[in-house]
């Protein structure tokens, strides 16, 4: 079959379906997560009860994971409507209402996708939508992600069509033009990398897609795997003919079934339909994929680890040069990219949506070109994912698209990249971000993570917690990485309990300095990014740890403790006494209840059960500001007088 | 996955090895594949599969230490995973995680004498916006607290 003919197919199913009523259902990890399947199984039964056929497809996620179970019901010659938080009770309202009916049930709906003047707000005009530009995530939530079709319908694979009739050096020339740089973190350079495999000498080449999303905190890969792996493949195709590969492997973290299976059968529909194969439409380029699992090892992301685990060693870095360019896997010349970075590719050969070379190289910055795509984590009101112009900034991104802190609290900084990135102060709220802006403030694009904090969280705990993530994976091989960040998480847990000293925070400063420069990878030289920036801005949150036992945050469990305010305890109410788990409550019914600190394991479990008209369970830090036992019992004593 | 530690056979083993003759990058495909079936590595396999690609025993036993994934012990019929990544942590994983121990009286990276329960923690699964997240034998507990743990618990405390 020729492209036009796979094409015209392809349209004529997408166009059938479109034409008749059908529901979307967002079915990836998250929107499963939140019950999606449960909702899936709710609108077979509703609808076979009312014995109606309507088509049920499983989509990926259009990033909105707060809004999960989200459900899109397509109706010809009416609004397609975006209903969020569905649970399988809403289901028969929505069958009932707007299926078989006319009533769109706005109220439960997020918004429409097309506008008529109704109550329900537009979608696109959203305040979220309208500063977004999404390019690698245009289908993402809309289409059936196991379903070519559907890609093929909207544009997918004219890339490829094209690259195939231009010469590699021509294809390169475009990426180079484009400004694409790679978003697996470092942002080298994508049409230098792709220049030096195509030049490499050597008849066997790869083309190797790192899909080993580790940063604890980032699902953006996972989602566009779910969502729409066809772009990724694309993108991996267009590649190997630039560079002159036979064979390419996707290397996917084995923590991601879903994403697993949603490759592997979009590899094998593009088989059967010649995209993939030994003479790819008929231009006799062969192209073959295979998936690569991952086993776990958040090292593995680093490119020369990543060869090696595929080739089934260990995933440890090696010395660069020669570049994996030149001597990749099994010695080969070999192109590493990332997941985003090939999603970009079919949109800059193709052109798809009026985008093209230009088109992109005329989004960003200066410097950093095209698009970002970040996950919003932690506490702000709209978590999920974002794609937003380079050079946005981070006032936008918080406010603007992720609707501002939860629960009323002050913004105070954000985590960006993960492990490997830092820590962004409220002062630099107006910070653009792109690759060279973040670095300047000691952290990174790494994986786009971003994690939001609020007043409620400790700088402390948070270095403690991912020193505790990098000394864990360090795969060992340098001294200074292995031996180093056990050091700096030793030393942080001293802070966090009270035990440390003033000059440990030069030690600190120096360790850091030394495993940066101690290090051979990306592991070990930016482990101590998310250490340094905090104590860069949030210095006396260490100094009051360390100096006064105090967690201004009231986070570190060793320098606080949990107290039950007698004036506002209810006496009557038993809830705290008898949910503790070891016991450490005290007091009979009608006497004001003491927390035993002896017995106490400051799980929290009595503040969260107190009831919210008391609100008598308070933290005090640090500890010695705790009212003495023969305070407590008077006043005790003195309460239930 | 089969729930119990049962030692595979030396003839599932070989149907699994055959089905990876001649792949170059055969070890952790094979690795994964053999505990997918039979939830832990077991000393002897690792040695056959060592065999079967000519490799010495004592590589096949680095890569396995190397990676996350991989188990030398088997796993409680009733697996419990606790998601520490960074959301999680800042939703207080830690304390869902003490809690669990607590309740199940294991140490986190252990499996409960009588099989019953296993508990392990596990860097991010990716639902950051149900933090803190507790899986349960495959079900997904969003929004845990200590206080949720024991009630959560109580279905695979009945069976069997």
């Amino acid at each position: 079959m020729t492209f036009e003919e796979i094409r015209k197919r392809a349209q004529a199913q997408w166009e059938t379906l479109e034409k008749g009523l059908h529901i979307l259902v967002g079915a990836a990890t998250c929107g499963r997560a939140a019950g999606a399947l449960d909702v899936i199984d709710a609108f077979k039964f509703q609808l076979s009860r009312q014995s109606i056929d309507v088509p049920i497809i499983q989509v990926g996620c259009i990033g909105l994971c707060y809004a999960e179970p989200l459900v899109i019901i397509s109706k010809p010659e009416s609004l397609r409507i975006v209903y969020h938080n569905i649970t399988p009770d809403l289901v028969s309202r929505l069958v009932e209402g707007y299926i078989i009916g006319d009533d769109p049930c706005l109220e439960l709906a997020l918004g429409t996708l097309e506008t008529d003047g109704r109550k329900s707000p537009y979608i696109p005009e959203l305040s979220r939508f309208e500063h977004e530009l999404r390019l690698i995530l245009r289908h993402c939530g809309y289409i059936d992600p196991e379903n070519i079709n559907h890609y093929i319908a909207n544009g997918g694979y004219g890339g490829l069509e094209k690259a195939l009739r231009m010469e590699p050096e021509e294809i390169i020339e475009e990426v180079k033009k484009s400004g694409l740089r790679g978003r697996g973190g470092a942002g080298f350079h994508t049409g230098l990398k792709w220049e030096l495999c195509h030049k490499a000498e050597g008849t066997t080449k790869y083309v190797v897609c790192n899909a080993d999303e580790g940063d604890p905190g980032a699902f953006m890969d996972r989602i566009i795997l779910e969502s729409n792996p066809q772009e990724v493949i694309e993108g991996m195709i267009i590649a190997g003919y630039a560079v002159g590969a036979q064979k390419g492997y996707i290397y996917v973290r084995a923590e991601y079934p879903l994403a697993i299976e949603r490759v592997r059968n979009a590899l094998s529909q593009g088989q059967e339909i010649g995209i993939l194969g030994d003479d790819i439409l008929n231009s006799g380029f062969g192209f073959h994929i295979e998936i690569a699992e991952g086993a776990g090892a958040f090292i593995s992301g680093e490119a020369t680890a990543l060869v090696a685990a595929i080739e089934g060693r260990r995933s440890e870095p090696r010395v660069r040069p020669p570049r994996l360019t030149e001597v990749g896997l099994w010695g080969c010349p070999t192109l590493l990219n990332n997941v985003k970075t090939f999603s970009y590719i079919p949109l800059i050969i193709g052109g798809d949506g009026g985008r093209g070379t230009d088109g992109f190289a005329s989004i960003g910055t200066e410097k950093s070109k095209g698009t970002a795509v970040f996950t919003l984590a932690g506490k702000v009101r709209y978590p999920g994912l974002t794609e937003v112009p380079m050079g946005t900034t981070l006032r936008r991104i918080i406010y603007d698209i992720a609707g501002g802190m939860s629960n009323e609290r002050q913004f105070k900084g954000v985590q960006i990249g993960g492990p490997s990135g830092g820590f962004i102060p409220e002062s630099l709220i107006d910070i653009p971000i792109d690759f060279d802006s973040l670095r300047e403030a000691g952290s990174m694009m790494g994986s786009g993570g971003m994690i939001f904090m609020d007043e409620d969280d400790c700088a402390v705990d948070t270095a403690r917690f991912f020193l505790d993530f990098t000394a864990k994976e360090s795969c060992g091989k340098c001294t200074m990485c292995r031996m180093g960040t056990l050091q700096l998480l030793s030393i942080l847990e001293d802070i966090s309990t009270g035990k440390a000293r003033i000059e440990d925070l030069e030690l600190l400063q120096q360790l850091s300095e030394d495993i940066k420069k101690g290090s051979l990878c990306g592991l070990g030289r930016s482990a101590p990014n998310p250490l340094l920036t905090t104590m860069r801005y949030f210095g006396n949150e260490y100094r009051a740890h360390i100096l006064e036992k105090r967690c201004p945050a009231l986070v570190c469990s060793d320098l606080i403790a949990y107290y039950i305010l007698p004036d506002k305890c209810d006496r009557a109410c038993e809830h705290c006494v008898l949910i503790c788990p070891t016991k450490a409550i005290k007091g009979e019914k009608g006497e004001v209840k003491v927390i035993d600190q002896e017995k106490c394991s400051k799980c929290g479990t009595c503040r969260e059960v107190c009831p919210p008209e008391y609100h008598a369970v308070i933290k005090i830090s640090p500890i010695s500001k705790l009212p003495t036992a023969s305070n407590q019992k008077k006043v005790a004593t003195e309460g239930g007088q | 996955m089969k729930e119990k530690g049962e030692g595979p056979s030396p003839e599932q083993i070989s149907t699994i090895l055959e089905k990876h003759r001649g792949k170059r990058n055969g070890l952790i495909p094979i690795l994964l594949e053999i505990q997918k079936e039979f939830g832990y590595l077991p000393k002897e396999v690792m040695k056959k599969v060592a065999e079967f690609l000519g490799m010495k025993p004592i590589d096949v036993w680095g890569v396995v230490t190397f990676f996350n994934q991989f188990r030398l012990i088997p796993l409680g019929r009733n697996h419990v995973k606790v998601c520490m990544g960074t959301a999680c942590h800042l939703a207080g994983g830690r304390l869902v995680l003490e809690a669990l121990e607590r309740e199940l009286s294991i140490k986190v990276g252990e499996t409960s004498g009588d099989g019953h329960f296993s508990l392990e923690r596990v860097a991010c699964i990716g639902c950051c916006m149900l933090a803190p997240v507790t899986v349960i034998k495959d079900k997904i507990y969003p929004k845990m607290s200590p206080f949720k743990v024991e009630e959560s618990l109580i279905p695979y405390r009945q069976e069997g």
